[in-house]
């Protein structure tokens, strides 16, 4: 592997510039005359709005333009759209409701868009925003998805009657009864699978610059996937024709998800610029974010899991609501669906699965996938069954699961998913080795002594990443194709530019993405940079969410690489006047196999673009491309094992150890997949104990900063065991799964089922904030 | 923020003059709860009036038993100063406690006390330990001076100069602390002294810091963290929101006053 080539824990070349405060962000670009927005929001949950008079905002100082959602409608801007098509089990399609990036009629959750107020300062926009006026006629409001489903709920959109959006199914429902009918044992389970707010570190930000003489617009925007934006801005939204648009996401402060989707504030903002004839820049406040940014999870679900006589599993039932607040953002159909109940097989032998999920419209902010998306919830489902079903059955929890465990691959479950390759029980054993299982029974025996409740759980997690093979996306509704595009350019003097339509937003792609370069040409990570983020740049490429760059992005490196090395030998072989099949890498030169003839790298690279001495008929340059369509979701799996501490005086728990045994495949850089790790499971230890978004009856958020909002502090977690396992991933040329969410989809249930074996109560939900584990216990007493 | 005039006071008596020369002025001493607030627009004085670079309000006097802290003596000061740590270690202990190291560098004992805040430590450890505030005008004990959430005897434009206390023979701070703002949820400043056992509770009630005679009574028998399993506390009068239920804060203060006791004796 080298130094720094695959394998090799490369320091990250981009920290330097981060943690020097180096970093470029969106709010950091300034471009001449530029200007500042703010938005004015809607403060209710629900309501018609009466009428909007902009006339005194518009005389204050250094007001350049209050603009509405009349004018911006007029002007033929389109509405947000959600761009995956789910049908519900009658077949009608989902009913998506409009969603205009400001609001003209209706307003449907607080922090809704209404106007925006263009100015010379930040301040003066948002004194100007204070001093618009705005009548609304208040209407009642609905923020659980349980309820909005209930007759006599207030309506959100005429387009969807009870505020349902879709009521779809996965799986045999005749099998499944059938397998209950013969069933020795059924666990039945409620979950709560809690609201999360994201909170990267950096808040949204956009920058819109209209060019009146190109008619041309630029959008600087704090995006995962700026190609995807320009598309959907110009495909749907009808803000500018492609190649009359340059989206931008430079340096991005963290999305998890919450930066795949386009927001009005982009879209307004670009038009805002051609409008008032200045660049115009927005940045969300932190109070902005909680309002506005797609928030995720939110089920409630009703499982049931049939066993027969000797633990094996029938069958399994899942029934579940999804709550997709206000509106429906890009990909929020697919998260509780097709990223959702595909995983409700988990790492085992189910012969019948049944799911059904009604996603449903709320006052609330709009829901979307989240790190995990759709997995984490599918995770909690099965692992909390799988724990709650070993207490009932009176077995132990490591036991039935090794029962139940997928061994051959691949395995055709019965939701669709094809599990390639897999060893479960190689995490399980690890796990349970580095946790010391064993001696568990002896530290709980020791801790009640000392008046402490101990508690063990596990989770034994598989999810689908590297989205996704193009056709069998589009099959399922997506509308866009989910392969990866990759450029590698060799410069005259042999150093290296790879672009990709990946996009590092904290990843590390910059140092890994090189790792191949300097694996395969023995040249040092110096002399390569990686270039994302900039559809000028960059050709086109779907962006980075779902664990996809690592076995998606860097395939399609590989495949532009493999074209680099072909034709790097043809002209290595033909200065040398050798065969181009005894041409060999290494170090940095092409060599003649058997021999002592060499061509440095630099010198090959310099001869392509000198062109004095190629091969007769080869073009000059050494530049090549590649598209990469994965052929399958790559199905990293892993087990995790949680031992806690809970007092039982204020119910508070303590996080002894938290060991994690993964099976990510082949890892490029090791040092980076711990980190993704740890930050995994730092945000699914926040899902179980301590984040969870509260929306009061009428509408309004209480958790809307950070003195009720409760992030992980360092604090609050453990210092991580972690370990891999590898069994390679068989279906792109790296043999790699994807690291960047396992985390944050197999720490919950372990946490929570840690806590519930600690505190004898079973009826536990998310957060389990220290009042939570309180009243589980005097529930218990 | 809305646009306001700052002025520093260079004495008490100049802010005296710089308070009443002001349409609607506020005091800003560390401005930890002024500054975000009026970031968020929720407050918008015209004019602030800082009284930290004042002299003669800094600083921690230690005298026999008596204990003299300048109001705008910050937590950082009050929880290292090694004179008070040998008479009166518990209200060290509370003030290394507050927010974060940011905080406590900026944050100050007669802002905090001021300000009242039903969460905050200072108001518990100033009432258990019978406490006198000073201000430019009088002095108020502290059961008369923490009347209610954010609020005080204190009068418009006066102004806080010091905090004086005669150290306890035991005492001890025990806190639960808000996951998410860690401010105090539920707080309890125990003291033992030759006039009997004092129990105040920040964090928890309704009408901001109060005492629990209940658990003084019980501990007036015997100091013993044993003593507070009998005591009833009610969940009447307490707060009750989403991360707390009164309940909840009613067992809590058992919890914290056995813990301090426990820490005390």
């Amino acid at each position: 592997m080298g130094i720094e080539g695959i394998g090799a824990r490369v320091l990250r070349k981009e920290d330097k510039r981060f943690i020097t405060g180096k970093g470029r962000y969106t709010d950091d670009m300034v471009v001449p005359g530029m200007k500042h927005a703010h938005f004015v929001r809607s403060p209710h949950a629900h309501a018609d709005i009466k009428k909007i008079d902009t006339k005194k905002a518009m005389a204050m100082p250094g007001v350049i333009g209050v603009l509405t959602g009349k004018e911006l409608k007029a002007d033929g801007i389109g509405n947000i759209i959600c761009g995956w098509m789910i049908h519900s089990k009658d077949g009608s399609p989902m009913k998506m409701g409009a969603w205009s990036p400001l609001a003209t009629e209706t307003v449907r959750y607080v922090g809704d868009a209404v106007v925006i107020v263009v100015a010379d300062t930040k301040g003066q926009a948002r004194d100007a925003a204070e001093a618009v006026e705005i009548t609304y006629k208040v209407k009642k409001a609905v923020v659980s998805a349980v309820d909005a489903l209930k007759s006599g709920a207030p309506q959100l959109h005429p387009e969807a009657e009870n505020n349902l959006i879709f009521d779809w199914e996965l799986g045999d429902s005749k099998a499944v009864d059938a397998a209950f009918k013969n069933a020795a044992h059924v666990t039945k389970l409620d979950i709560v699978n809690n609201r999360l707010i994201p909170n990267a570190m950096e808040p949204r930000a956009t920058l819109g610059v209209y060019d009146g003489a190109e008619d041309h617009y630029t959008c600087w925007t704090t995006s995962q996937n700026p190609h995807v934006a320009r598309l959907v801005m110009s495909a749907f939204y009808n803000v500018a024709p492609e190649n009359k648009l340059r989206v931008i996401a430079p340096d991005v402060g963290g999305g998890f998800g919450s930066k795949i989707y386009i927001y009005p504030e982009e879209i307004v903002c670009l038009w805002a610029s051609k409008k008032t004839g200045v660049p115009v820049k927005w940045n969300s406040d932190r109070t902005e974010a909680f309002l506005t940014d797609a928030h995720g999870r939110d089920h409630v679900t009703h499982v049931e899991m049939a066993f027969d006589k000797s633990n094996k599993i029938l069958g399994l039932k899942v029934d579940t609501v999804a709550n997709l607040g206000a509106y429906m953002s890009l990909f929020s159909s697919a998260t509780p669906t097709y990223l959702y109940a595909t995983l409700l097989s988990g790492q085992y032998n189910i012969p019948a699965i049944h799911a059904n999920v009604r996603t449903v419209y709320t006052n609330t902010a709009p829901v979307d996938a989240y790190r995990g998306a759709g997995r984490p919830e599918a995770t909690f489902v099965m692992e909390r069954t799988m724990e709650t079903a070993a207490r009932e059955l009176g077995v132990s929890p490591t036991d039935l699961r090794r029962q139940n465990f997928v061994t051959s691959f691949p395995h055709q479950t019965p939701v669709i998913m094809c599990y390639d390759a897999g060893d479960f029980g190689a995490s399980l054993d690890a796990a349970m080795k580095t946790s010391d299982y064993a001696g568990f029974a002896k530290r709980k025996a020791k801790a009640a002594k000392e008046g402490k409740l101990r508690g063990i759980g596990m989770s034994c997690y598989i999810e689908a990443c590297g989205i996704a093979p193009s056709a069998a996306v589009g099959s399922l509704g997506a509308g866009v194709g989910l392969w990866e595009s990759a450029e590698v350019r060799v410069n005259a003097v042999g150093t290296v530019e790879v672009l990709t339509g990946s996009h590092s937003h904290g990843q590390g792609h910059e140092t890994t993405f090189a790792q191949l370069v300097t694996e395969r040409f023995g040249i040092p990570g110096a002399n390569v940079n990686i270039v994302h983020g900039d559809t000028d740049k960059v050709q086109m490429g779907m962006g980075t969410y779902g664990s996809r760059s690592g076995a998606v992005g860097m395939s399609a490196i590989v495949k532009a690489l493999d074209k680099v090395e072909a034709k790097a030998k043809k002209i290595a072989a033909h200065l040398m006047e050798a065969d181009e099949g005894d041409i060999i890498i290494e170090n940095g030169e092409l060599k003649v196999a058997g021999t002592d003839k060499k061509v440095p790298w630099f010198q090959m690279a310099l001869s392509a673009y000198t062109a004095h001495n190629l091969p007769s008929g080869m073009e000059p340059g050494l530049k090549e491309g590649a598209f990469y369509d994965p052929s399958n979701f790559t199905f990293p799996a892993g087990c995790y094992i949680c031992e806690v501490e809970v007092d039982p005086d204020t119910g508070t728990t303590k996080i002894i150890q938290f060991v994690a045994a993964d099976d990510f495949g082949n890892i490029i850089n090791p040092m980076i997949v711990e980190g993704q790790v740890h930050g995994g499971i730092g945000q699914g230890i926040g899902q179980a104990l301590l984040e969870g978004a509260h929306y009061d009856e009428s509408g309004q958020l209480l958790t809307a900063s950070y003195m009720d909002y409760c992030m992980p502090r360092a604090d609050d977690l453990p210092s991580y065991q972690v370990s891999h396992q590898c069994t390679p991933c068989p279906s792109n040329p790296l043999g790699i799964k994807g690291c960047g969410e396992a985390g944050a989809i197999g720490s919950p249930p372990a946490v929570i089922n840690a806590i519930t074996d600690a505190i004898g109560n079973n009826n536990l939900a998310m957060p389990a904030t220290p009042l939570a584990v309180w009243n589980a216990i005097q529930a218990a007493r | 923020m809305y646009e306001t005039n700052y002025h520093r006071a260079s004495s008490v008596s100049d802010a005296v003059k710089l308070m009443k020369k002001a349409e609607d002025p506020k005091l800003l001493a560390g401005g930890m709860t002024l500054i975000p607030t009026m970031k968020q627009r929720l407050a918008s004085p015209s004019d602030l009036v800082d009284i930290t670079r004042i002299a003669d309000l800094s600083g921690i006097k230690v005298s026999g038993k008596t204990v003299t802290i300048g109001a705008a003596t910050t937590h950082f000061d009050v929880s290292t100063n090694e004179k008070l740590a040998k008479v009166c270690p518990a209200l060290c202990a509370l003030a290394s406690h507050i927010g974060d190291p940011h905080v406590r560098y900026r944050g100050t004992i007669g802002g905090s006390i001021a300000n009242n805040d039903p969460a905050a430590d200072y108001p518990s450890a100033l009432l258990a330990m019978g406490a006198t505030i000073i201000t430019d005008k009088r002095t108020i004990p502290a059961d008369k001076f923490f009347k209610g959430l954010f609020e005080t005897s204190l009068k418009d434009g006066e102004i806080v100069t010091a905090i004086e206390f005669t150290a306890p023979a035991k005492a001890a701070y025990s806190k639960f602390p808000n996951p998410a703002s860690r401010y105090a949820m539920t707080g309890v400043f125990v003291v033992k002294d030759k006039d009997g056992v004092k129990v105040a509770v920040t964090g928890a009630g309704e009408g901001g810091v109060f005492r629990h005679k209940g658990l003084e009574a019980a501990l007036d028998k015997k100091f013993d963290a044993a003593s507070v399993d009998a005591v009833k506390v009610d969940a009447k009068g307490l707060m009750s929101d989403m991360h707390a239920t009164a309940d909840y804060r009613a067992a809590l203060i058992k919890v914290m006053t056995k813990r301090a006791v426990a820490a005390a004796a």
